[in-house]
Formats: structure tokens, C-alpha cells, sequence
């Protein structure tokens, strides 16, 4: 459902990613690991549109569309989600005003009707079931004053409510703890489903003992250096990338 | 570079239909002869049937304004205005004056569903009551007031002001100018000497005003200025919500919009007061739109009294105007919750006074300045506190949001305390909306425009609040529209 063409991409005039080829199918969940510098969330921004990444060779399809030459809201609402590294905050406006409007607008773009209020209190309070979270979350402000592991469980109940069909985890684990990186993990696993394909991009390999991949791949200098199956993340964790060229210590 | 020129193209589009109340209403009008001199004040003088003494009021002002200068320390830039090349008054001809609302032309009435305003008492159901009266003034005149009958039960005055003149003349000469006097300032001496109409409210002791209350101000002919004069007086433990819109055509000319509004809370007694403020703006070019130059102010005359003003300014190509309050009453509080929006070549400037007299004077001030395109927009505020207003307390926060690298925010606070037991305090910050904030949004399926909207209302949402329910929901969507395009 995603077949990713020797991707090319700069930052800046400065090439980032030098020919990604990546294909993943429905259902499948993929890791990609990779150093500090390798190209990973350059990688999670091309796919998502954002400006500034500047695609300089190489074609993406997803779902049959060309992901490159659309909007990022088009993306979105064609079900392409990106989890970010650094949520966002918007002061004043509360998450259930944030969630109601995004969702309204990717029901619009798909065609289905869009949700009352009444209606969206229902939903809301389903998923918020199935993640295990409290609805207090939900009156706050976007982002506003949230710690670590509240973000990012924002983002998993974001991800919830707009119903994916590819995930896009840009470093979900950087800066949660043990417990943290549970609770997100199991909310991540409680959505995997067979219409649904993740991303799933990190540098440890701590967060895959709880998100478990189909596949692994290694991204280093701009490229898939190596995949394999989750034991090649294991493998990693005890050698480094020195293998591909990276001295981590530096 | 397609991409570019696609940005350009559409931005304009959206900008073009932005002001879906341009139109124009083609209805005969009674006019006064164009310019201003003493004739034209006796002809509208003569118009409204008004005493003498009310005239010798006008022409007073008049022959005081003569003397007068513009005003031109407010950040704001515009060419000199004729005041000769303008009308004084129109009036839509009326056949015999409407005895109710079934009489009111239905070319008017038709504007005002367009518009969106209710000027008909609908059909009631058994048990509902009305929530809201409105008065609707076009031009120089008001065209019809609802619910007027329903509010004189619990002896709520709720007319135009030409009305009150006629029918509760002691109460106007007790009142009118004795918040904002004839002298005051060069354009509310001009509104004193060539007022029209506008809303009068009188609220008797007590009383709670079992609705809103509304005015709805229209300008529609060419070439004419709307000068109307707005008197509340809330009397000792009353309370009452009053709310106006205003909208204008969309015109290639500017035209003067020079109001006076004069709110008086005598003891334990509550205005609150909201504007939500709507005038051409003119276009991306700048060409056209509304001068806004208003005087507002309240006196809280009586103990624990309270003034509380907010505002939504949106429109008009200068805005300038600082609602007051002059907090006389031991305890008495002014509040003033303001959101300015100035998008293209719009220019505004607006804050408030608070003058602190009485013991134990409270003041808070909100004001989010948002500014889009290569507007300009500035706070200027005054909070002064007078050697017997011990522990008065004022709060201050002023808050800037910048849309894109050509318009700019300023914040001119004046503080002025003579009473060491005051406390006064100012915050104030500057925010730009963040490349990360659009992204974000969009990311999650929003248009820009959608993101903008979300963002500013975000902003602004500590001022949207404490409008009146009904008008919160309109007040978000017209600052989402007002900022169409501000994102290219």
C-alpha cells in the first residue's frame, strides 16, 4: 500500500535522503532504525508534505495516489498519519475542539458526514476507553503544559480518533520512560489491524521489545543500509552502526 | 513557481468574496444637502422634531468644533477628510413612519434577513421567551425595534434615541453628554453637533433586562456618514446585556463612521456591553473601507457598580476607539476584553481608559492584537488611578500574534498612579503563528485557512468567552474569515 522509488530528498539545498527504496503492504508493520543525522525524520516529513523537504528525485505511492504531489491535509485525510517527535502546543484551543475539527475535516474530504457534537462525544469516549485514558486530557489546551508522556499519548489518541490507514511514528519513544513508553506502546498495539500499516521509526531498539515489527530497516547516509526481520534490531542493539560507517561515540 | 502564482490566485479569490456584506440596497432615500454648516443641523434638527434645547445643544458643539483640530496622535494614517463632500443625513422614505412592524418597508427587511438579523418578533412558542430585542438603524434612522412592548412590561426603555427625545425627554437631557461631553474630543463634538440616530436604553431600579438587547447599525447610501449616539443608563441594582453589529457596503470611497456611546451604572448596578464590529474593511489594495473613529465610554456613577466592555473589531480600514470606564463608585469595576484583527491595509487603533476615582476600584484589561498582511495594529491603553482611589487594583494583558513579516503590532501603555496603595500591573507578549503550529494542523487534515482560524480563535479565546452565547459561535467564524489569505 506504500511503495517508496528511490526517494531523494534535501533540506536546504542539502541532499538528506540519496535513494530510499521501501515498500510496505497492508497490515504490515515496518521499523526503521537509524543514527542521529541518518535521515529518519526527514524521511516521517516527506512522507507527511511538510515544506521546506524538497523531493528531488524518486516517487512515492500510496494507496494508488502520488503521495508527492499532494497537500499535506489531502495526505491526512487520505489516512496518512504522522505521530511527531516534538507534539505541537495551540494555546486556548482545548484537544476535544483540536480532535473535533480535525476529524470533521478528513470525514468531509472522505466523503462521510460529519460529527455533531453529541455524536463525537460518543466516539471520543470510546477510544479514550480503549487507550485507557482519562477524559481530563481532553479539556486542555493542545499540548499546553503536557508532560512527556502525556504528548505522546496525545498523539496515539489523535491517531485513534482519525482512524489511519498508515502510521507514521517519528521517534515515539525519545524522552518517555519505561513506564511511558508502555502505556504508548500498548495504545499503539491496541490500533494495529490488518487495514492499518506503521512506520515505525526510532533509534533504540527498547521500543520494539513493546511495538514488535514485521520488518526491520537500517537507514544510514541517506539510504536502507540493511532489512531484515525483528531479530535484526536485536542484532543492532548489541553492535551499534558501526557496521554501516557511524561512529555513535563522536 | 505554478505553485506560487496557484497561492496568488487563490488568496485573491478568497479575499474578493471574503465580505459577503457588501451589497447595496437600492431603496429612495430622504437626504440632507451634501457638506455641513448650520443649516444642515437645523434641517436635521427640524427632521426629528427635536426641542430647542437639544438644538441649541447641536449648534453649541457645532460652533465649539469649528475650533477644534484633528486628532493625530494615534498611530493610524489616512488622507485629509473633506468634510464638506459627505452627507449629514439619509433617511429611507418612510410612507408616514412605520406604526409597527408590519408597516417597515419590505425592501428593508429583506436586507436584514440578509444580514442575518432578526427585526421580527417570529411566532413564539407557548412558554419560550424571547431572548433578544434588537433595534435597527439604517443609515440616519432607526428602521424598527422588536420586542419593545414585552420590555416595557418590566418598565425596560428600549427605543431609538430620536424616540426618547420625544417621549422621555428628562431622562435624555439628564444624561446625554454628561459621560462624553459636547466639548470631548474633535470627533465626538462633530457626532454631538450632527447626530442621527441610535439605541436608548433606561433600565429601572432593580431590574434585571429579561433579554439582550441589540442594535444592529447599517450604513448603506453612497457618500454619507453614520453618526449615531447610543445612551444606556443602568439605574441602581439593575442589570442589562446590550450588543451591537454594524456593516457597511462595499465601496471604492471611505466613509466616516463617528459614533458616541454613553453608559451610566448608578449603585450595585451592571452593563455589559459587547461590539462586534464588522465595517467594510476595504480591500487587499486598501482602496475603500470604513474610518471608525469612536467614542466610548461608561461612568460606574454608583457603588458596586460595574462596566464591562468587549469587543470584537474586525472591519473598518481604520479603527479608533478606546471604550472607557470611569470608575467614580467606591468598588466599582471596568473590565475590557478586546480582540482586533487587522489583515491587509487595514490600520487600527484601540485600547481603553480606565480612570480609578473611588475606593477599592477594580479594572481588568484584555486586549489580543492580531495582525495579517501589512496591516498595523496598536494597543493603547491608559490606566490611571486618582489620589483618593485607595487600593485600586488594575490587571493589564496585552497579547500580539503576528501573521507573516509585513504587519506589524505596537503597544502604547500609559500608567499614571497617584495613590501608593494602588497596585497596577501590565503584561504583555508578542507570538508569531509557527510554521510547526501549521504544519501540525494540517498534518491532521486541516486547510490552512482552517489552521489559522483554529489558531487565532485559540488566542483570542480569554475575550471570545465572555461574549454573550449567541453572538460566541458568530464571533469565531468571523475571525476565521477575516484572516482568509492572510497565509499565502
Amino acid at each position: 500500500m506504500l511503495e517508496i522509488k528511490n526517494l531523494h530528498a534535501s533540506v536546504a539545498g542539502k541532499p538528506i535522503l540519496k535513494g530510499i527504496d521501501l515498500s510496505i503492504g497492508p497490515g504490515e508493520v515496518h521499523a526503521i532504525m537509524g543514527p542521529n543525522g541518518s535521515g529518519k525524520s526527514t524521511l516521517s516529513y516527506v512522507l507527511a508534505g511538510r515544506d521546506g523537504y524538497d523531493v528531488t528525485d524518486g516517487s512515492v505511492s500510496y494507496d494508488g495516489l502520488d503521495l508527492l504531489t499532494m497537500e499535506p491535509e489531502e495526505r491526512a485525510a487520505s489516512g496518512v498519519f504522522l505521530a511527531f517527535q516534538y507534539p505541537v502546543e495551540i494555546p486556548g484551543v482545548s484537544n476535544m475542539t483540536f480532535l473535533k475539527a480535525a476529524l470533521n475535516a478528513v470525514r468531509k474530504h472522505r466523503g462521510d458526514k460529519e460529527l455533531d457534537a453529541m455524536e463525537f462525544l460518543k466516539l471520543i469516549r470510546a477510544k479514550t476507553r480503549l487507550l485507557n485514558m482519562t477524559d481530563e486530557m481532553l479539556k486542555r489546551a493542545v499540548n499546553v503544559g503536557f508532560s512527556g508522556g502525556e504528548k505522546k499519548r496525545n498523539e496515539v489518541l489523535q491517531m485513534a480518533v482519525l482512524d489511519p490507514k498508515l502510521a507514521v511514528l517519528d521517534e515515539t519513544d525519545s524522552g518517555l520512560d519505561i513506564d511511558a513508553l508502555k502505556v504508548v506502546a500498548e495504545g499503539v498495539n491496541a490500533l494495529r489491524g490488518p487495514e492499518r500499516s506503521a512506520l515505525v521509526i526510532t533509534h533504540y531498539q527498547r521500543l520494539l521489545d513493546y511495538i514488535v515489527p514485521d520488518f526491520v530497516h537500517v537507514l544510514a547516509h541517506g539510504r536502507i543500509q540493511r532489512s531484515g526481520g525483528k531479530e535484526l534490531a536485536l542484532e543492532l542493539e548489541a553492535k551499534g552502526y558501526a557496521e554501516f560507517g557511524v561512529d555513535e561515540a563522536a | 513557481m505554478a505553485a506560487t502564482i496557484d497561492t496568488v490566485e487563490k488568496v485573491r479569490e478568497v479575499t474578493e468574496q471574503k465580505y459577503k456584506y457588501g451589497f447595496v440596497t437600492d431603496i429612495e432615500a430622504d437626504t440632507a444637502p451634501k457638506g455641513l454648516d448650520e443649516s444642515t443641523i437645523r434641517f436635521i434638527s427640524a427632521k426629528k422634531d427635536e426641542p430647542a434645547w437639544l438644538l441649541e445643544w447641536r449648534l453649541k458643539a457645532y460652533r465649539h468644533w469649528l475650533t477644534m483640530e484633528e486628532p493625530e496622535w494615534a498611530k493610524v494614517a489616512y488622507p485629509a477628510i473633506d468634510f464638506q463632500d459627505s452627507y449629514y443625513y439619509s433617511a429611507p422614505k418612510l410612507k408616514a413612519g412605520p406604526k409597527n412592524l408590519n408597516e417597515v418597508d419590505p425592501e428593508l427587511l429583506r436586507t436584514y434577513e440578509k444580514l442575518g438579523i432578526p427585526i421580527k418578533e417570529q411566532e413564539l412558542l407557548a412558554g419560550v421567551e424571547p431572548t433578544m430585542a434588537v433595534d435597527a438603524v439604517f443609515d440616519s434612522v432607526s428602521v424598527a425595534t422588536t420586542f419593545k412592548a414585552k420590555l416595557e412590561e418590566k418598565g425596560v426603555i428600549f427605543c431609538p434615541i430620536s424616540e426618547a427625545v420625544q417621549k422621555h425627554p428628562d431622562l435624555v437631557r439628564q444624561y446625554l453628554g454628561s459621560v462624553v461631553p459636547y466639548s470631548d474630543n474633535f470627533y465626538a463634538t462633530l457626532n454631538s453637533a450632527v447626530f442621527t440616530d441610535g439605541s436608548f436604553v433606561y433600565v429601572p431600579k432593580g431590574v434585571r433586562c429579561p433579554m439582550e438587547l441589540s442594535t444592529y447599525f447599517r450604513i448603506n447610501a453612497s457618500k454619507t456618514g453614520q453618526f449615531e449616539r447610543t445612551l444606556i443608563i443602568a439605574d441602581a441594582g439593575s442589570y442589562v446585556s446590550y450588543l451591537e453589529g454594524c456593516t457597511a457596503p462595499q465601496r471604492d470611497e471611505n466613509q466616516l463612521h463617528a459614533a458616541v456611546v454613553e453608559l451610566v451604572t448608578h449603585d450595585d448596578a451592571q452593563i455589559k456591553y459587547s461590539t462586534v464590529q464588522n465595517w467594510y474593511p476595504g480591500d487587499e489594495e486598501g482602496r475603500g473601507g470604513i474610518f471608525n473613529f469612536v467614542t466610548k465610554r461608561g461612568a460606574c456613577r454608583g457603588a458596586n457598580s460595574k462596566i464591562s466592555w468587549t469587543q470584537v473589531e474586525t472591519g473598518s480600514a481604520i479603527t479608533w476607539k478606546y471604550p472607557s470606564c470611569i470608575l467614580q463608585g467606591d468598588n466599582s469595576v471596568g473590565e475590557f476584553y478586546s480582540v482586533a484583527i487587522a489583515n491587509n491595509c487595514q490600520q487600527a487603533d484601540t485600547g481603553t481608559k480606565m480612570i480609578h476615582i473611588g475606593r477599592n476600584t477594580r479594572s481588568t484589561i484584555v486586549s489580543k492584537g492580531i495582525s495579517a498582511g501589512r496591516a498595523q495594529n496598536t494597543y493603547r491603553g491608559l490606566v490611571k488611578v486618582l489620589p483618593k482611589a485607595e487600593n485600586a487594583r488594575n490587571h493589564t494583558q496585552c497579547d500580539s500574534l503576528l501573521i507573516g513579516d509585513r504587519c506589524g503590532a505596537h503597544t502604547v501603555p500609559y500608567i499614571e498612579s497617584r495613590n501608593r496603595s494602588a497596585r497596577v500591573e501590565h503584561e504583555a507578549t508578542t507570538a508569531k503563528i509557527s510554521e510547526d503550529q501549521l504544519f501540525y494542523c494540517r498534518q491532521r487534515g486541516l486547510s490552512q485557512e482552517d489552521a489559522v482560524s483554529l489558531i487565532v480563535n485559540g488566542f483570542c479565546k480569554e475575550v471570545l468567552k465572555e461574549l454573550p452565547m449567541e453572538f460566541a459561535v458568530e464571533a469565531q467564524k468571523l475571525v476565521g474569515i477575516s484572516l482568509e489569505g492572510s497565509v499565502g
